[in-house]
């Protein structure tokens, strides 16, 4: 099972992926085990297992204060590959979303080579464009793992062809201007920035920063391939098992109201 | 050499310096970064902004410094020691040079909004007098621990017509001030530029810092070989961030027997973990957009810096100074908050001058390489900025209220 199967499998139902959010190690390691493996349960295609950094300057509050909590627990690196394999033994799909700096510490090419072993299938860049790379080009071939970097309404045609060549399995598109945070309405600027990364690339695109509910999931699937969810997850958490199993199947059924695109 | 022409030790196109710099930012800032290179690289060769620059470093910052002789204090250091008297500017301190040139580009770039960290307060200070002065929208983000610590400043600021907004996420000193200004960037960045203080971060801030510094080191080298006669045996400055010693380390680059010492603050001491000597103590890493020395933990966890001074507690460091660190060029090592607190006492003293704390380092630093330079050798202090703000500091630590005597 690749990124690729995960799409294709979602293209052939005619709809869109759904993409679920959360944080290793948050509210506990084994506690972030059962929240994904409850998120893979309800309808979640993949899961993107975040890794905890002191300083996530693409974050806003909810995720930071998530972070904070994890590495408060005591979350080590080495704690995240448990938690992927713990998603890839319950039948899930992961890939890990990094800052930059961790991977560095630990290694890239070990990183890389662990994260393989764990079952994960890539790895999400926020703050590592295509430009300073080249470790991660090297370690993500080796080791078979798809590399996902993010393209931004304020990017060129130039950096979206640049950072849709080097990208892998699936692009990030990064709906609004700003940090992750849930929001009330889908940014208008969404849309267009898909429509222009498709000039580019024939990869999915999956959608995030913002969305929250099944209405919104919904809207998003018209015109991406995956929708991606963050801190609604986050915040569900502090709800319990219930409400993140609710959230999963409520944005499960969005991505089932409206038609792919492709 | 004027004080924007390129030079052999300019990063390559992406802003890297060796292995060090680069541009570890979110995409969504890089038609950001881009924009604001291609605007410099356009000022810098633009005599008009060239020499507006130098109107207001002039006419409204005071310039320049002067170059003073400290004679008595120099008895205690077994050598000769000059004071580059940055403290003189207008706000105190160096940091006026680079949010003068900054706040010029960022009109120049058409953009109204000026946001920027602060720590101690000076740079806040020095960002909103600018905006003032140039009718500039200015937002400073400062951790809630420093504006409970610096009120002062938060008064001068607000005073400037500055917004201060105390960051209360994190450690809530400095570095999370950096982070929620980078948060402020990413979602406003159309109308929105990020005057970063210090020499660090993704390209081309560490460049364009660097240079709009540049001027220390030019007018002190001038200054030194009018008044000594000859160049210095060494140029030495405090290390934070690093923007006061790359603006003077440059003035004397080429100049291969004059050595470069950067002076890290020590804390507590590197045994107690707690201190801010991050190119002494540090490791490979990527923090706040560029690849440089930091301090971390075995996860790659940016871990606190500790420091009496709050304008050199970062746990990053420019990523210029991690590359002379490693090509030998400049040479770094911490003094501890107790020998720059003696220092800062000391040129209190002697010499009629009251250090910043940051500047106080850099005099530790000096009575700690004068002796081995000897009665003929001659230093070159940066005198970084003044000791205003520091007093509830002092009054603390000498128990100056209570009949105490530093």
């Amino acid at each position: 099972m690749s990124l690729s199967d995960v799409f294709s499998a979602a293209r052939a139902e005619s709809r869109a992926a759904l993409i679920g959010y959360l944080p290793a190690g948050f509210p506990t390691v084994d506690g972030s085990k059962d929240y994904l493996r409850s998120m893979v349960e309800s309808g979640c295609d993949l899961v993107e297992v975040g890794l905890p950094f002191s300083d996530p300057v693409m974050d806003g509050p909810t995720i930071q204060a998530a972070a904070e909590q994890a590495l408060a627990a005591g979350f080590r690196v080495r704690d995240l590959f448990d938690v992927v394999a713990a998603v890839t033994d319950a039948g899930g799909r992961a890939v890990v979303m990094t800052y930059w700096n961790p991977v560095l510490r630990y290694g890239v090419d070990a990183f890389a080579r662990d994260l393989a072993a764990a079952g994960g299938l890539g790895i999400i860049t926020p703050d590592l464009v295509p430009d300073e790379a080249e470790d991660w080009m090297a370690a993500s071939a080796a080791h078979g793992l798809d590399r996902t970097f993010l393209v931004a309404p304020s990017s060129t045609e130039e950096r979206i062809a640049m950072t849709a060549r080097a990208s892998s399995g699936f692009l990030y598109a990064t709906a609004v201007m700003g940090v992750t945070g849930a929001r009330d309405v889908v940014s208008s600027a969404a849309p267009e920035l898909v429509a222009r990364v498709r000039e580019h690339t024939s990869l999915p695109i999956g959608v995030g920063l913002g969305v929250r509910s099944g209405a919104q999931a919904a809207e998003i699937a018209g015109f991406a391939d995956g929708v991606i969810v963050g801190s609604a997850f986050v915040s569900a958490v502090a709800e319990g098992d219930a409400a993140v199993r609710a959230l999963a199947a409520d944005l499960a059924k969005g991505v089932r109201s409206a038609p792919a695109t492709v | 050499m004027g004080q924007f022409t390129p030079t052999p030790h300019d990063p390559d196109a992406r802003g890297h310096f060796g292995p060090w710099g680069g541009r570890f930012v979110p995409e969504a800032l890089i038609a950001a970064v881009d924009e604001l290179a291609a605007e410099y690289d356009k000022a810098r060769l633009d005599p008009e902004f060239v020499n507006e620059f130098q109107r207001l470093l002039r006419d409204f910052a005071g310039r320049p410094s002067l170059l003073t002789e400290a004679a008595k204090f120099a008895e205690h250091a077994g050598t000769r020691v000059w004071l580059k008297r940055e403290d003189l500017n207008h706000t105190g301190s160096h940091k006026i040079n680079n949010v003068l040139g900054q706040a010029l580009l960022t009109k120049r770039m058409g953009k109204q909004r000026v946001i920027a960290e602060t720590g101690a307060g000076q740079h806040g200070v020095a960002t909103a007098t600018a905006c003032a002065l140039l009718g500039l929208d200015c937002v400073v983000y400062m951790g809630e621990v420093d504006t409970e610590r610096q009120a002062l400043n938060v008064a001068r600021m607000r005073l400037l017509g500055a917004e201060v907004i105390p960051v209360k996420s994190g450690s809530r000193t400095l570095k999370d001030a950096i982070n929620e200004a980078l948060r402020d960037w990413v979602t406003n960045v159309d109308q929105t530029h990020y005057l970063l203080g210090t020499a660090a971060g993704p390209h081309p801030f560490p460049l364009l810092v660097r240079d709009f510094h540049r001027i220390i080191g030019i007018e002190a080298r001038e200054q030194i070989l009018e008044k000594a006669g000859r160049l210095p045996d060494a140029v030495v400055a405090c290390v934070g961030g690093g923007s006061n010693a790359i603006g003077i380390f440059h003035g004397f680059i080429d100049d291969p027997d004059v050595r470069l010492v950067g002076v890290e603050p020590g804390g507590s001491g590197l045994d107690s973990g707690s201190h801010g000597a991050t190119l002494t103590a540090g490791t490979p890493g990527s923090l706040h957009g560029a690849m440089s020395y930091v301090m971390q933990d075995d996860d790659g966890q940016i871990t606190e810096a500790h420091s009496i001074s709050a304008g050199l507690d970062y746990p990053g460091v420019g990523p210029e100074h991690s590359h002379l660190k490693d090509i030998g060029r400049a040479e770094y090592f911490p003094v501890t908050d107790a020998e720059a607190m003696e220092a800062f006492a000391l040129l209190s003293r002697t010499e009629g001058i009251i250090p910043a704390i940051e500047s106080a380092h850099a005099l530790a630093g000096a009575l700690k390489i004068g002796p081995s330079l000897g009665p003929d050798g001659l230093l070159v202090v940066n005198l970084s900025g003044r000791g205003d703000k520091d007093m509830d500091t002092a009054v603390e630590y000498f128990g100056l209220a209570d009949g105490g005597q530093a």
